[in-house]
């Protein structure tokens, strides 16, 4: 298996006809290429425009919308979107950083309404509030329960 | 728009029907419609699903999923394991494919740490993969059967199921949460009459296909049930996130299998069946294909399987063997490292997807460089499936819903986790 590891830069340059690339390199402001997976990192207020452009761009299925808590590091979360391309046969994946001052960020059921129940499930794991969701409540939890279980300053075994 | 959490907590039926008037799947006018609740004990609802519907005499105007029954936190589970210790949980998340959920997972993490495994373990991976597949459709046919009033199938389809799960008990030693694949390759060997019980089973396989369809297929009461409800276009369903049978079945070419190959499948033949019509027929059938399909591959994974080792050459990561495990010393400082200690994964995150037999089964694993997983996160097919509900049984009759849940072929236990 082949190892190449590719930063910011050198993504920007030697990817640059990659049409995920292509589509966001005014809108990115992080990018890397390892494990041939391509991730790459845009402000959490241009996330619409981001997926509106990975998707003009052949990216036509949204598989995943997930998020990880890098507590106590900023921004903690780090909303995560895996987009596939039927055509190119390729997926990328978009990491949108949500920082503890301000837990939103805007909802991308307008585009995809398959993220419908994955941004419910971050907003009831992870407590990040998606802004235009049509229907966000808790969906795996039962509806009065207290806290994000996913957060890591949850513990495993809940508050005893 | 709720701001705070707090504002959140209760919301009754009501709720869910202003929600789905906010959706303007409500017409304003009708006010002489009935709420019914159905579920979380339903017999049709395969598990704890509850779906609430707004009913107009026998019409589906609106309806809504309410999920989160079955939930156990495996994710939250997940961080708190070993590497290899997750392997096990991943079985009782789709408790009806435990193979395909051991693979995606084991895939995943070998991808982070840039394992080769030998042909031999991805032969006989793919094997009981598409035995797995074989298990899982015969289920879904049988409770499908049964839900539409068709008794007698269900018998048949679990007398094969259990010769498969008889198959697995011989590898893993356990029917249904079977947990026979590891990070690196496989547990063990298969015992030597494996191979033959499996010859057999995929010798008469094809023929007890036919017999459920000669069953069926042809069956008026099968087909007024079945044919032109449940309708899902191909824009539709990958809106909505439909994966595996029912995108196809909507006239989606997909499969992961073929067309982002894992596990050496690239090396086998085997043809995509897809549908254009998009009903629960057209789902029954992409399906019945399909189990033709995998007798295809597991049989040319069979006669085609290669000597050699079933796990890759990592005694840091892989168990040693008991033997060597007793006799040499070196072998018995990695068992014990491995099992106190586990072993440290390069930093990382990796996202594999496998084709379950329900559709597009994903594992997000993310790697902090320790021995425990910063995160693993499952994207499962039938959770995004199951948002496709309401616009395949609006406008429907009351009756087609339980044949349009029977035909997404859900398992709860994914969709909670």
């Amino acid at each position: 298996m082949p190892v190449t590891t590719l930063e910011k830069a050198e993504v920007l340059e030697q990817m640059a006809a990659n049409p995920a690339v292509a589509a966001l390199s005014s809108l990115l402001t992080d990018a890397r290429f390892a494990l041939n997976e391509l991730t790459i990192t845009v402000p959490k207020e241009k996330i619409v425009a981001a997926v509106k452009a990975v998707q003009a761009a052949g990216y036509n299925f949204m598989e995943d919308v997930t998020c990880v808590d890098w507590y106590p590091s900023e921004p903690r979360f780090h909303v995560t979107y895996h987009i596939l391309s039927h055509s190119l046969k390729e997926r990328i994946r978009l990491i949108a950083p949500v920082g503890s001052e301000d837990l939103s960020i805007d909802s991308i059921t307008d585009v995809w309404p398959a993220a419908n129940f994955y941004e419910r499930e971050v907003f009831d794991l992870f407590g990040v509030h998606f802004g235009g969701h049509p229907n966000l409540r808790r969906i795996m939890m039962p509806d009065d329960w207290q806290g994000h279980p996913l957060r890591k300053d949850y513990p495993v075994e809940g508050y005893r | 728009m709720p701001t705070s959490v707090e504002d959140l907590i209760n919301p009754g039926v009501d709720d869910v029907i202003a929600d789905s008037k906010l959706h303007g799947t409500i017409d304003p006018a009708q006010d002489q419609t009935m709420i019914l609740n159905m579920g979380p004990q339903h017999p049709s609802t395969h598990g704890v699903l509850r779906v609430v519907l707004e009913v107009d005499g026998e019409s589906v105007i609106a309806l809504a999923p309410d999920i989160g029954y079955l939930h156990t936190g495996i994710e939250k589970t997940c961080e708190a394991k070993f590497y290899q210790q997750v392997v096990p949980l991943t079985d009782r998340i789709d408790y009806l494919c435990p193979m395909t959920n051991n693979l995606t997972y084991c895939l995943a993490v070998e991808k982070l740490l840039q394992l080769e495994i030998p042909e031999r373990a991805q032969y006989l991976r793919v094997l009981l993969n598409e035995l797995t597949r074989l298990n899982s459709h015969l289920v879904w046919l049988g409770t499908h059967a049964m839900d539409i009033g068709a008794l007698t199938v269900f018998l048949y389809c679990f007398r094969e199921r259990e010769e498969i799960l008889r198959i697995f008990e011989m590898v893993a030693g356990q029917r249904m949460m079977t947990s026979y694949f590891r990070i690196g390759g496989l547990s063990m060997e298969p015992p030597i009459d494996f191979y033959d019980r499996v010859r057999n089973f995929l010798k008469i396989m094809p023929e007890k296909i036919a017999q459920y369809e000669n069953l069926l297929t042809g069956n008026p009461i099968w087909m007024g049930r079945l044919k032109n409800v449940g309708h899902l276009s191909a824009a539709d369903a990958i809106a909505l996130g439909v994966t595996g049978p029912p995108l196809r079945a909507s006239g989606v070419d997909w499969d992961l299998r073929r067309d982002m190959p894992y596990s050496g499948y690239e090396k086998f033949k085997f043809d995509v069946p897809v549908s254009q019509v998009g009903d629960v027929w057209a789902r029954y059938e992409v399906r019945m294909k399909e189990m033709y399909e995998s007798v295809k591959i597991a049989t040319q994974a069979l006669e085609g399987l290669p000597e050699g080792r079933i796990t890759a050459v990592a005694p840091k990561i892989i168990l040693p063997d008991r033997e060597q495990m007793k006799t040499q010393m070196e072998s018995l400082i990695h068992h014990f490292k491995i099992v106190t200690e586990g072993f440290a994964v390069p930093a990382g995150q990796v996202y594999q997807g496998v084709e379950s037999p329900r559709g597009e089964m994903g594992y997000y694993v993310v790697s902090d460089g320790t021995a425990k997983p910063f995160r693993v996160h499952m994207r499962n097919p039938s959770f995004a499936t199951l948002q496709a509900l309401e616009t395949m049984c609006k406008g429907r009759l009351l009756a087609d819903v339980v044949a349009v849940i029977g035909s997404i072929d859900i398992v709860l236990g994914e969709i909670d986790r």
